[in-house]
């Protein structure tokens, strides 16, 4: 496995400590240990059903933990209070994986939806606000449409511009470059890190895309089977020679991570064993 | 055949525990929906919205079957009146069945099919598509911004819809009687006036739609917001919304009647 660098451990803004989750009597998560600093941007990586969303959702304390805890701004998040938990989650923000925008509001009202409920802003900053959060997602030009009117890329880059509506020191991106055509996918890779770096917050990026992500993040943690299964740097990871991490990164059939999910023999399935024998 | 009966013994008390768990689900959240009304009364904009939805949009279908009830009101009402020769008091017949009765409990199962219906299935697929999380994750609460003005506008509109069904059944009564069969006018409106007295018949009424309407949104929003958050949870739930609210009516109808009954004098 590979190490974690000793200057990301310092001023963490995120720890998380023996962290395990399950939904009954499935374990998701166990004994997950992570710390996230200020102004970088990490990826979580892992195939479907290894927990990475499961993870998102404890660090915004929609769920509790079974284990461990997620400390954040050096607050438990399980720990507080529903009134102390919302008032953390005003310096979150969230990109859902298909977007969650509100269908019965436009685009624009959809960005403005955070700012109007927390601030007492005039109308006409707002209307500045959320037109420079669109743009910088490219779709300054679509603020009236309805979100039944977009494409599902669209839809994407418009929750990006919601989440970061009100500048929060941590955004958590389930899925960001999905559904998204190459040049939108380089200008949103771009957008989080130049974001990250700007506001110097934290940006979780939950995704499946090795390539791009690879090109923006500081540190990448691998999830199998509900642990970290490894972790390192952009160039570590590239360089190595672990076969989970040389798997994923080349999206190889053959290695420790299994493409078909369990279940009994084909031949039994097709009843072909005599055949077979 | 000992494990059978044991089996279904064990079916009946897990369908028991999970019916009776359900119901303190839904007290517990009521009482939540209560609490976190503040908003609504604040931000009263965000109930009257709602109130469009809910109440004016119902308009239609609710002064259309008003209507008609009391257009087949009129009808049945001469028919029967004339026999005993007393065929001017339809008015009285047409108005009491309508202000004590039908008028809150029709409204109330159009309201439940209408407004009901398309409250629970909003809720359902704003929790579906991860709306409601997405709102909770912004710092902002849903049952304060989706429930509560939703439920507040339901409340609000459900007296206002019963007494427009009334009056527009009144109405379909008096062109039936007076305007197609020639009872006349004068008579079909004085007999009602004397017959009809406010407190006990006009109020009466305008209690029991207070009380269906609190039912009938309060069982909508609960079943959208604890709808499993698939295709068939939300269908489910939506159907519910409308079985449970006709049976929570006309039981309820019932029991508020039997208080509101002076007795046989």
């Amino acid at each position: 496995m590979l190490q974690v660098t000793e200057n990301l451990m310092a001023d963490n803004l995120i720890e998380i400590k023996n962290l395990a989750f399950s939904y009954g009597t499935r374990p998701i998560l166990n004994n997950v240990n992570m710390a996230m600093s200020r102004g970088k941007v990490i990826a979580v990586m892992g195939g479907s059903g290894s927990g990475k969303t499961t993870l998102l959702r404890l660090i915004g304390g929609e769920i509790k933990p079974s284990a461990g805890y997620v400390k954040v701004s050096d607050q438990i998040v399980h720990h507080l209070s529903r009134d102390e938990l919302f008032k953390l989650r005003r310096k979150m923000g969230m990109l859902f994986q298909f977007g969650a925008l509100f269908t019965d509001i436009s685009v624009f009202d959809n960005v403005a939806f955070q700012i109007r409920e927390h601030t007492n802003l005039p109308e006409s900053m707002i209307r500045d606000l959320v037109l420079m959060k669109l743009q910088a997602v490219g779709l300054r030009g679509a603020c009236h449409l309805m979100p039944a009117e977009l494409s599902g890329g669209m839809a994407r880059r418009v929750a990006l511009a919601r989440s970061i509506a009100l500048d929060p020191m941590l955004v958590m991106y389930d899925e960001p470059f999905t559904g998204l055509d190459p040049i939108s996918l380089s200008v949103i890779g771009n957008l989080i890190r130049r974001l990250t770096d700007a506001l110097g917050m934290i940006s979780i990026v939950v995704t499946h895309d090795v390539q791009e992500s690879l090109k923006i993040v500081d540190y990448v943690y691998f999830l199998a089977d509900g642990v970290i299964a490894a972790q390192g740097t952009p160039q570590e990871v590239k360089s190595s020679v672990a076969p989970f991490v040389h798997q994923f990164v080349h999206g190889e059939e053959d290695g420790p991570v299994p493409f078909h999910y369990p279940a009994q023999p084909y031949q039994k399935d097709l009843a072909l064993e005599s055949f077979v024998a | 055949m000992r494990n059978r009966i044991v089996v279904s013994i064990q079916a009946i008390g897990n369908r028991t525990i999970d019916s009776i768990w359900r119901l303190g689900a839904a007290s517990r959240f009521f009482v939540w929906v209560l609490l976190k009304s503040t908003t609504s009364f604040l931000r009263f904009g965000l109930v009257v919205r709602e109130i469009y939805f809910v109440g004016v949009l119902s308009l239609i279908i609710i002064l259309v079957s008003g209507l008609f009830v009391g257009m087949v009101l009129g009808l049945q009402g001469y028919e029967t009146l004339q026999k005993y020769g007393s065929e001017s008091a339809v008015g009285t017949l047409v108005a009491l069945s309508l202000v004590r009765e039908l008028g809150p409990v029709m409204a109330a199962l159009l309201f439940a099919s209408r407004a009901g219906s398309a409250i629970t299935a909003e809720i359902g697929l704003m929790k579906a598509t991860n709306q409601l999380a997405a709102m909770g994750m912004m710092a902002v609460d849903p049952i304060a911004r989706v429930v509560a003005p939703r439920f507040w506008a339901g409340v609000i509109s459900m007296p206002l819809l019963a007494a427009m069904f009334s009056v527009m059944g009144v109405f379909g009564g008096y062109l039936v009687a007076v305007v197609f069969i020639g009872v006349d006018n004068g008579s079909f409106w004085s007999q009602m006036q004397n017959a009809v007295d406010f407190r006990y018949d006009i109020v009466n009424g305008v209690i029991k739609s207070c009380f269906f309407g609190v039912a009938v949104t309060a069982i909508a929003v609960f079943e959208g917001f604890d709808a499993p958050p698939t295709a068939e949870g939300v269908s489910g739930a939506t159907t519910r919304t409308v079985v449970t609210s006709s049976l929570v009516i006309l039981g309820l109808d019932f029991v508020l009647t039997s208080f509101m009954f002076r007795g046989v004098s």
